[in-house]
């Protein structure tokens, strides 16, 4: 699949920006006053960030409120309105905790679970395509809440929290790596289906139906260097889990939280390019290019 | 909206035979042309003079080498648009409610002044039936020409999708694939349609009439028994050269 940076950049930093959201929520002790204020600051330009990016990625923005109407049968729907929701709890609670010095659990615990759930809907996107079989599998509702979960404990000073979280995470995502693996090797979608003529014998593509690109090529045939994969993956472990435990673990960790951070953030959007990049669409079948298009081999 | 309807009252689609379509593309022009000028907006082109040029269509022709077990490949032109699914993924993953399938006759279509362009139904379709538009950045899909099926302006033989009203080799078919008495039904009936890709659970209404088997060559002849033998002494020239030739070896 086209690895789109507006997909890549919304799905990141809105991650991280509703896992930060859903701390400060759902924390018995969220900090208070200015240090609230900042943190909020953070997730809510992080969140939004992220969501405005998503609009970039449309052809018609100045559409986007019609998502709204579609939450019965639609996951993208449904995200619109948890995050929506989501970001709108919060505001009284933020308000307490900033002015008035008290977290109130109501709006607080409901922030912080519509912040998961709102990432929980973005992974549902991903997960229901059965035509992209590495999605159509438990890994995205697993990596996007660990990434938020992990990234928002690191991101919001919780370092007792980050540092059994980025490990966890870790391991969830190399499991995740192999088991997506299978899920893309046990599909039963082949030419000989795609074309239903697997009884007549042995079916190859012969010729494209056209010569150029198109948008179903360049949107689903998408074919990136294969050696790269593995080095990418090691490099992005490294960023998001590897490094800032090291970090967490120095002396002095609340400076070291911040570059801490940046290193997560840059192995997330690693992680994420490879997500989408990897991921290999059935359509590809029809061009004989299944076994050309995603990363595999690396 | 982007419901799927639980029944439809018809359930209109293409039949299209692998074994008479020579390929040639003409419904792709028919399509092009027809879903241009009419109904929706343009399918456009960009840069169509360049060196990158690209363009949406509704509808593609691929070509296949079959390789059976015994016998010569045999090549497969392979027309493919949107096949009209009873549970199109299209339709459900849409936020807005621009893409739908219709009660009365199953057609799946897109409402384009709702479409925001986010591109998820492409990725949820296996078939790669829709197309973003390059310029107008709504999705475009096979409609089944409900501008030309239902038009009262047009004589009644050109009351059909432009793709089977131009196909010169009447390998396309259109009609009621919910009605087993309908031509259509008889015709996949009679010659086995297929389903494409049924274990993506979309239960397509489209169908494929797969090539009928080649006949076998014939080693002989069939007057071959007949015939003379072919004669052993050769004369003259021919034979000259066969003896010279025997005595080098």
């Amino acid at each position: 699949m086209h690895p789109a940076p507006s997909i890549i950049l919304f799905t990141t930093l809105s991650g991280l920006g509703f896992g930060m959201l859903a701390f400060l929520g759902l924390d018995a002790t969220p900090p208070l006053g200015w240090s609230a204020l900042a943190f909020l600051f953070v997730a809510y330009s992080l969140a939004v960030s992220g969501l405005l990016a998503s609009t970039f990625h449309l052809g018609h923005p100045e559409r986007a409120l019609k998502a709204f109407t579609q939450w019965r049968s639609s996951w993208l729907s449904r995200e619109a309105w948890v995050s929506l929701l989501a970001l709108t709890a919060m505001v009284p609670y933020g308000f307490g905790l900033v002015f008035l010095d008290q977290a109130w659990r109501v709006p607080g615990v409901a922030g912080g679970v519509l912040s998961l759930a709102t990432v929980y809907a973005t992974s549902m996107i991903y997960l229901q395509m059965r035509t992209v079989p590495r999605w159509n599998h438990w890994s995205p509702p697993a990596l996007f809440l660990g990434f938020a979960l992990a990234g928002g404990a690191l991101m919001t000073g919780r370092v007792s929290v980050a540092l059994w979280a980025l490990p966890l995470l870790a391991v969830v995502q190399v499991v995740a790596w192999i088991d997506q693996e299978r899920r893309e090797r046990a599909t039963d979608t082949d030419l000989a289906t795609a074309t239903g003529l697997g009884d007549v014998g042995r079916v190859r593509a012969f010729e494209s139906p056209h010569t150029g690109a198109s948008y179903l090529t360049s949107e689903m045939v998408y074919q990136v260097g294969r050696k790269h994969a593995l080095v990418l993956k090691v490099i992005s472990v490294l960023l998001f889990a590897v490094i800032p435990v090291v970090l967490l673990l120095m002396p002095l960790t609340h400076f070291l939280v911040v570059p801490a951070a940046a290193s997560h953030l840059l192995g997330a959007l690693i992680q994420r390019w490879l997500f989408f990049a990897e991921a290999r669409h059935v359509v590809a079948q029809y061009y004989g290019r299944w076994d050309m298009t995603g990363m595999r081999g690396g | 909206m982007t419901s799927l309807p639980g029944h439809t009252e018809r359930s209109l689609g293409l039949v299209i035979d692998l074994d008479t379509c020579v390929g040639c593309h003409a419904c792709v022009t028919a399509c092009k042309g027809w879903n241009t000028e009419n109904y929706g907006a343009p399918l456009a082109d960009s840069d169509a003079y360049g060196p990158n040029p690209v363009g949406s269509f509704l509808n593609r022709i691929h070509s296949y080498e079959i390789q059976p077990g015994t016998g010569p490949a045999q090549v497969v032109h392979f027309p493919k648009s949107c096949l009209h699914c009873a549970d199109a993924p299209c339709v459900t993953v849409c936020p807005t409610g621009a893409s739908y399938k219709r009660t009365e006759d199953g057609i799946v279509l897109v409402n384009e002044s709702d479409c925001i362009g986010c591109g998820l139904c492409a990725w949820a379709c296996p078939y790669g039936a829709r197309e973003m538009d390059p310029e107008e950045q709504v999705m475009k899909k096979c409609t089944l020409c409900v501008d030309r099926i239902y038009n009262e302006n047009l004589p009644e033989e050109d009351r059909q999708p432009a793709c089977v009203r131009t196909c010169p080799a009447g390998a396309r078919h259109f009609g009621d694939l919910s009605d087993p008495e309908s031509d259509v039904s008889r015709l996949v009936a009679e010659r086995g349609g297929i389903e494409l890709m049924p274990e993506q659970g979309t239960a397509p209404v489209n169908r494929y009439l797969p090539p009928r088997p080649r006949d076998e060559l014939p080693e002989l002849d069939v007057l071959a028994p007949f015939l003379e033998p072919v004669a052993e002494d050769f004369k003259g020239f021919v034979g000259w050269l066969d003896r010279a030739l025997s005595g080098l070896s």
